[in-house]
């Protein structure tokens, strides 16, 4: 699709009515409204959660259960890894691939540490008796929370094939598309992160 | 080894499944040995279920809805002989567990499998020929949005040989959806089929949105998009906005009966209602992401048999996006009786009768566009005729049930069940059958039959009044839905009348099947040459009929609303000044059959607890897709020279 006619000449026409957008455009675009769904199913669970966290069942509540150190450091790390997927972004500007692979590696690094907080979070949990099976709070806790750590856990598998992609395809426009899409869902992930922090974890004193 | 899986899993003991499964066995064995016999697997292969055309994609989409339709209507017509036997005590020829199934099979087949994909699979046909370009935004997603429903599809009907299906009604409430009270694998079979394809019909909802947003052709500003076009947009943003409710709320259900997660159950804390509230959110919606491109259908095929440009197109446009952003504030009129308070109940009242506006607008405008034109008596105007009637009714008696203490009453009683086939039948599928009737040529290339054609619109229309409007009583006299026998002998007669009623459109059906049957035979007498049989407004006609795989080697350059028409008025219909030049066309893939393929297993296997074949098919899932992200020819580019040397050069 090179049927774009942006150009400068032409910005009497309104941008409606130039034709079929670039495959640039279109592709973004889409992710964008895969991105708008994923939220949607979180919205959901976060509907649910909100219903449900008063439903403790005379089992343990939130205030008893989570710990503000904790999850304060897991957010840092989820937000520095905003940052390191950002540089990617740059060094896929710039064509810089020593860039793009140390900044992925520091996204990474700062993903899987997020994860191992959140698992070793989960593990006391259900060590203290507190596991989803025990109360319709505790299973949208676990459903919505672990949702978002899926996510990020798919987002962190994705990042590697994207690594390996640049290693064996080279920064050819199919690669670099798919970068870009990665850094959006990257970005969502913080985005619904931060719906999380302070819904579950600040909304629970 | 097999989880749950082994041989009690065979109805071997109800005659009625068995034989239905055997029918249906026996036809697939048939086909797949004609097909061989015939060496048709190559041509299928290639050209159908690998292509990505959106043309193709769309008629397979069709195809697979009117399958459904046979299948979702052989249930209808097993209740209604049920329900016309079963009075004063006698108990029918169904037992209860084989009914329920029947009435959650039927519903969960209309809804998802026949008006979802018809309304998909026109959308998928007809959009990118009205919006004047090549294919959708991401044609091999929607190779993949395809199959991934027709994995749904294979689910579904497995469960009729292979276990059970849910005997829950077609939403599969809780708490008897749980584990507790449903511990076969019914519900489980639901639930895999309408995850694996609502996740087709999301990524179908992106693809058509990014198409009609991003790719236009040149000049074509939004007020100069086909109505159809409009509707689709307005049915895909509610689909993008919906489905994902929709696949979290089933994911909560499937947490609790395979992990033992308190969302919805009895105990510990869990609450039945909030699966109400969800599915509603995301089942209103629904609702009109089914209607609004029927609306579409009959603007067009309206304004085409009336000679006329559509009355009101900005008002019709209001009214679509209206309508779009008021479905998701009525959701709560579904379950009045939950006990929200006067207050609640009332606003939500209130939001379906104004609701009930913008649609009114689109019925005027109808009808003003009908007026004062040269109308033309085509089949699909038929239907668009019938529909405007009969929608009438069942909108009306939408408003009825609007009103929460009116509601009280008739909540899950037969006047429901009458409403909601009102609008459902005689706006959705009639739109369908309009639409199908009306691209038809489009898609092949010659016209369908017009007596057999009109045989199957008499039987449907006049069976549908027979089969539903005795419901309206049955339900003011007390009958409530679902139930399998009934004590009172006065509802027999009116039963024995809807049951006439069903026959009629079952004589309906096979009208619609032979009409195809011999407008396939005797298509040279039907050939239409010229790509415009209907004196058409919109683009798609300005090609030729079948299109090429590209629709247009030339894009064309719109300047007006109906901009064939304005075209053909101009005298000039075609600019052949253009320069050709060469275009990419997208690749066939495998990839949407292989990916329906793995996570039939994996859905399979999730059902029968077959833990290691559902990883399995995890496994195959995450492989194809990453052995088709490094495919890095995806197009075929065809050149200048054999675009002009194919003789489809129009427009």
């Amino acid at each position: 699709m090179s049927d774009a006619s942006a150009t400068g000449h032409e910005t009497k026409i309104p941008l409606s009515e130039r034709g079929p957008a670039s495959k640039e455009m279109v592709v973004r675009f889409g992710f964008w409204l895969f991105l708008l769904s994923d939220i949607v199913v979180f919205a959901g669970l976060f509907a649910a959660y909100a219903v449900l966290s008063k439903s403790t069942a005379g089992g343990p509540t939130g205030p008893e259960l989570f710990s503000r150190t904790h999850t304060f450091i897991e957010t840092t790390s989820l937000l520095l890894s905003s940052f390191t997927c950002g540089l990617m972004t740059v060094g896929v500007e710039i064509r810089q691939r020593m860039l793009i692979y140390l900044s992925a590696l520091g996204t990474f690094v700062l993903g899987i540490g997020f994860l191992g907080l959140e698992l070793s979070e989960f593990i006391d949990l259900v060590a203290r008796g507190a596991g989803p099976t025990h109360s319709a709070f505790l299973s949208a806790f676990f459903a919505l929370v672990a949702t978002h750590g899926l996510h990020v856990t798919a987002g962190l598998l994705w990042l590697i094939v994207m690594m390996v992609q640049v290693a064996t395809l080279g920064l050819r426009d199919m690669v670099v598309r798919r970068l870009f899409c990665f850094s959006l869902f990257w970005h969502a992930l913080d985005i619904v992160w931060v719906g999380v922090f302070t819904i579950v974890y600040l909304g629970a004193s | 080894m097999l989880g749950r899986l082994d041989w009690s899993a065979i109805p071997l003991d109800q005659p009625i499944p068995l034989i239905a499964a055997g029918i249906v066995l026996l036809t697939a064995l048939a086909l797949l040995g004609l097909f061989t016999v015939k060496g048709w697997w190559p041509y299928l292969w290639n050209e159908w279920i690998t292509s990505v055309d959106h043309k193709r994609i769309g008629v397979m989409y069709v195809m697979l809805a009117f399958v459904m339709l046979m299948r979702g209507f052989v249930d209808a017509i097993m209740m209604r002989t049920q329900l016309a036997m079963a009075a004063n005590g006698a108990q029918g020829y169904l037992p209860p567990e084989h009914y329920n199934q029947i009435f959650s099979a039927h519903g969960t087949i209309m809804i998802f499998f026949v008006a979802m994909t018809f309304m998909v699979g026109l959308m998928n046909f007809a959009v990118p020929l009205q919006l004047g370009v090549r294919d959708v935004a991401f044609p091999v997603l929607n190779s993949v949005s395809f199959w991934l429903t027709a994995g749904g599809v294979l689910l579904i009907n497995l469960s009729l040989v292979i276990g059970e299906f849910a005997k829950t009604g077609w939403l599969v409430y809780p708490p008897l959806s749980e584990l507790t009270y449903s511990p076969g694998v019914g519900v489980d079979y639901y639930l895999w089929a309408l995850q694996i394809s609502g996740l087709g019909t999301l990524l179908s909802g992106i693809n058509l949105t990014a198409t009609i947003l991003k790719l236009r052709a040149p000049g074509m500003g939004y007020m100069r998009m086909p109505i159809f076009c409009w509707t689709a947009l307005a049915s895909n943003l509610l689909i993008i906005a919906a489905f994902p409710i929709l696949t979290a709320t089933f994911a909560m259900l499937l947490l609790d009966r395979y992990l033992g997660f308190h969302f919805f159950t009895n105990d510990l804390g869990g609450n039945a209602m909030m699966y109400v509230n969800l599915i509603w959110a995301w089942g209103h919606p629904e609702v009109y992401i089914l209607i609004l491109p029927a609306f579409g259908v009959f603007s067009e095929v309206i304004a085409t048999f009336s000679r006329k440009s559509l009355f009101g197109y900005r008002s019709m446009v209001a009214a679509t996006m209206a309508i779009c952003v008021l479905s998701f504030l009525v959701w709560l009129h579904h379950f009045f009786t939950m006990g929200a308070g006067a207050d609640v109940n009332a606003f939500f009242g209130i939001m379906t009768m104004i609701i009930a506006i913008p649609t009114g607008v689109k019925i005027f405008n109808w009808l003003f566009t009908l007026y004062g034109g040269r109308i033309h008596f085509g089949l699909p105007l038929y239907w668009a005729l019938g529909f405007m009637v009969t929608f009438v009714i069942g909108g009306m008696s939408g408003v009825l049930l609007a009103i929460p203490p009116v509601d009280f009453n008739l909540h899950n009683s037969l006047f429901l069940v009458a409403h909601f086939h009102n609008v459902i039948i005689g706006g959705v599928l009639f739109g369908a059958f309009s639409g199908y009737n009306y691209w038809f040529p489009k898609a092949f290339g010659f016209k369908l039959n017009e007596p057999l054609g009109k045989a199957a619109f008499w039987c449907w229309f006049v069976g549908f009044y027979l089969a539903f409007m005795p419901l309206y009583l049955l339900g003011l006299m007390g009958a409530t839905r679902r139930m399998q026998h009934y004590d009172d002998p006065t509802w027999q007669p009116l039963m024995i009348i809807a049951l006439g009623g069903a026959v009629l459109i079952l004589l309906g059906i096979v009208f619609t099947i032979l009409q195809l049957v011999v407008s396939i035979r005797n298509r040279d007498q039907n050939l239409d040459e010229t790509g415009d049989p209907w004196n058409g407004r919109t683009l798609e006609w300005s090609t030729v009929s079948p299109p090429p795989a590209w629709n247009y080697a030339v894009l064309p350059k719109v300047t007006s609303l109906d901009a064939f028409w304005k075209t053909k008025q101009d005298g000039d219909s075609h600019d052949r000044s253009e320069p050709v030049e060469a275009i990419e066309v997208p690749q066939n893939t495998m990839l949407g059959i292989t990916l329906s393929f793995f996570a039939v297993i994996m859905g399979f296997a999730m059902i029968w607890h077959i833990w290691w074949m559902a990883i399995f098919g995890g496994l195959g899932l995450v492989v194809a897709c990453l052995i088709y992200a490094w495919r890095t020819s995806t197009e075929t580019e065809i050149s200048a020279h054999d675009l002009t040397a194919s003789g489809v050069l129009r427009a």
